[in-house]
């Protein structure tokens, strides 16, 4: 087990160095000089830039370059934000728990809307509670976030008044009153994310159990006298699962995604609102942490997804 | 029996799939929706000559009415020659960034397939890098640094056009490619390509006409589901305000703009959303159907 996990965690280091690659190369193919201000500035002398660039090296070759922004990045020094003159990754981490929460949140929320409906359509399929939960995952798929989102604001906020816009990180009061405050505010991004999600992942449950549903060992598990209910439990649903996790893995990019959107959306003050605000006021080295950050968090769920898939199967372990 | 003969030597591969895609009902009405959009936003300005772009502050946020048929926004702009306009732009840039991402897919999934070795391990690496990058991160990052200075050396419109498609396209292959590189890896081994081999068909005429052909099912699925994909992408990062400009009323572009008129006029935020709905969900049913209809098996 040690050594798959070890196997695991080594192979994320080279898509690591990958990502760093990409991000690399599209900031030095990007048109444009950091300096390009500094240069309409008369009062920058001509040799002053100079210097500043032969500083920053700038004109060195590009794997020189390359790795002296890494190692620079390894070490946490990402730079500091031309806004607010605040260390990139200080600001990142301030904000990184909320988007935590609310992708965590929502991700709980859509597997346990995703897996039942899912297991229940299988079992059932063709019943009207399967045509039911089908037609939901295709409408839920083909909604893109942003529409769901504004949906949600103009039914829940603007009609019934139920529950606030905007999502807020400094609440005023404490105790139970909090927890009431902050599942307000967080029911309409989760509730968007998590239909989303769940619709996707509903799929491929009921894809999943219905392979799974006519092999021979859940006919014997039948034959053996066992309750319909717990054939389905025991038997079929915890080998359908397996494959689902390895779908669950490849949704981690999207979910991300629509996080992004929603914190737009809603205004929470997570790392995707961060990135749009810092896109819109030019603030380049804030831009290329949250790109990072959003990459090492992908890799990081994908990996713990793998780890899990070994766990569930001891078959993918030993391989 | 020479009647049936007769009516077997008409079926060809694609009428037989046309045949089947015609009994998936959610596929067909699909298409029609999908037909119906494309020629309106093609055909519908010519028809309906309101301007998209004549301010009457006096009637703004109307709601549908007569005169305007699916009402006004908040600048009294008609609502329903800005839908058919950024219909144009939004199905255009769907349409031809599948097309380039299919391409490309097809190209390096072919290429990694037939030839195997260091080549596939390559380029299949290269694949896998970029399906597990952040996609719309990504997006932003690539617009954030290019937009401007291909708007500056091409235009405005053609500017950002260039950038999407290119942008999306390129991001839209990885899928393809492993699709494709599946299906030639399968067909490598049959024995019509071993045949083909030994009377002397050269690389490229040997993928093109021997092997594509039969890989071609799965391409024309992934190529349908991924205009949806490009659609909902161009309408994301529009709405997060990235995309075209304000003038150039794409559907993700008009919902950015209405989405502080959700209390004041709500259709200017229902109507551009739920054409991104019908179009995505249409094509997603297409999809469905294509499945069904080419898969050999099921005939």
């Amino acid at each position: 087990m040690t050594k798959f996990l070890v196997r695991r965690s080594l192979i994320a280091i080279p898509t690591l160095v990958g990502i760093s690659l990409v991000l690399f190369a599209i900031i030095a193919m990007a048109p444009g000089d950091p300096f390009s201000d500094l240069a309409q500035n008369p009062n920058v002398p001509p040799e002053l830039r100079l210097q500043l660039r032969q500083q920053l090296g700038l004109d060195d070759p590009v794997l020189i370059q390359y790795g002296r922004w890494a190692t620079s990045m390894a070490r946490g020094n990402w730079g500091v934000s031309f806004s607010s003159h605040v260390p990139v990754l200080d600001l990142i981490w301030g904000r990184l728990p909320t988007t935590l929460f609310v992708v965590g949140s929502s991700y709980l929320v859509a597997l346990i809307i995703a897996i039942p409906a899912g297991v229940i359509s299988a079992v059932k399929q063709y019943s009207w509670m399967d045509n039911l939960a089908t037609t939901f995952a295709f409408l839920g798929y083909s909604l893109p976030t942003f529409f769901t989102g504004l949906l949600f604001i103009l039914v829940f906020t603007v009609k019934l008044g139920w529950l606030p816009e905007v999502y807020t990180t400094n609440i005023q009061v404490t105790g139970w009153h909090w927890v009431l405050v902050m599942l307000r505010q967080a029911a309409m991004p989760v509730a968007v994310l998590a239909l989303f999600q769940s619709a996707e992942v509903a799929r491929f449950v009921r894809a999943s159990v219905l392979e799974v549903l006519h092999l021979d060992y859940v006919r014997t598990a039948r034959a053996k006298g066992l309750s319909e209910s717990r054939v389905v439990v025991w038997h079929v649903v915890r080998n359908a699962l397996i494959p689902v996790v390895t779908i669950l893995a490849l949704q981690v990019p999207s979910i991300f995604t629509g996080a992004l959107v929603t914190e737009q959306i809603f205004r929470v003050p997570g790392i995707g609102s961060l990135l749009i605000r810092s896109m819109n006021s030019h603030d380049t080295p804030v831009v290329m942490g949250i790109f990072f950050t959003y990459s090492v968090l992908v890799v990081v769920f994908t990996l713990a997804a793998d780890v899990l898939y070994g766990i569930l199967d001891p078959r993918i372990r030993y391989n | 029996m020479e009647a049936l003969k007769a009516r077997d030597a008409h079926r060809t591969l694609w009428s037989n799939a046309w045949r089947q895609f015609r009994r998936h009902r959610l596929a067909m009405a699909g298409l029609s929706v999908f037909t119906f959009f494309v020629v309106a936003c093609a055909a519908g300005p010519f028809v309906y000559r309101t301007p998209a772009d004549a301010i009457d502050f006096a009637r703004s946020n109307e709601g549908p009415g007569f005169e305007h048929p699916l009402g006004t926004n908040d600048r009294g702009e008609d609502m329903l020659a800005r839908v058919l306009y950024g219909g144009r732009v939004s199905l255009a840039v769907g349409i031809v960034a599948m097309f380039l991402g299919l391409v490309i897919g097809t190209a390096i999934g072919a290429i990694s397939g037939y030839f195997g070795g260091i080549i596939d391990t390559l380029l299949m690496r290269l694949t896998e890098l970029l399906i597990s990058l952040p996609q719309l991160p990504l997006l932003l990052l690539i617009v954030y640094f290019f937009r401007d200075s291909l708007r500056e050396r091409i235009g405005i419109y053609a500017g950002t056009f260039l950038v999407m498609v290119c942008v999306l396209g390129g991001l839209q292959w990885m899928p393809v490619a492993r699709l494709v590189r599946a299906a030639f890896l399968s067909i490598k081994t049959k024995e019509y390509i071993e045949a083909a081999h030994c009377i002397g068909v050269p690389p490229l005429r040997m993928i093109v006409s021997h092997m594509l052909p039969n890989a071609a099912s799965g391409i024309i699925v992934s190529g349908s589901l991924a205009v949806a994909g490009v659609i909902l992408a161009e309408s994301t990062l529009s709405f997060l305000g990235l995309g075209f400009p304000p003038d150039y009323p794409t559907w993700g572009r008009l919902l950015f703009d209405a989405k502080d008129l959700l209390a004041i006029a709500p259709h200017v935020v229902l109507i551009p959303g739920a054409m991104i709905f019908l179009t995505v969900l249409s094509i997603n049913f297409i999809g469905d159907g294509l499945r069904d209809a080419l898969d050999p098996r099921k005939l």
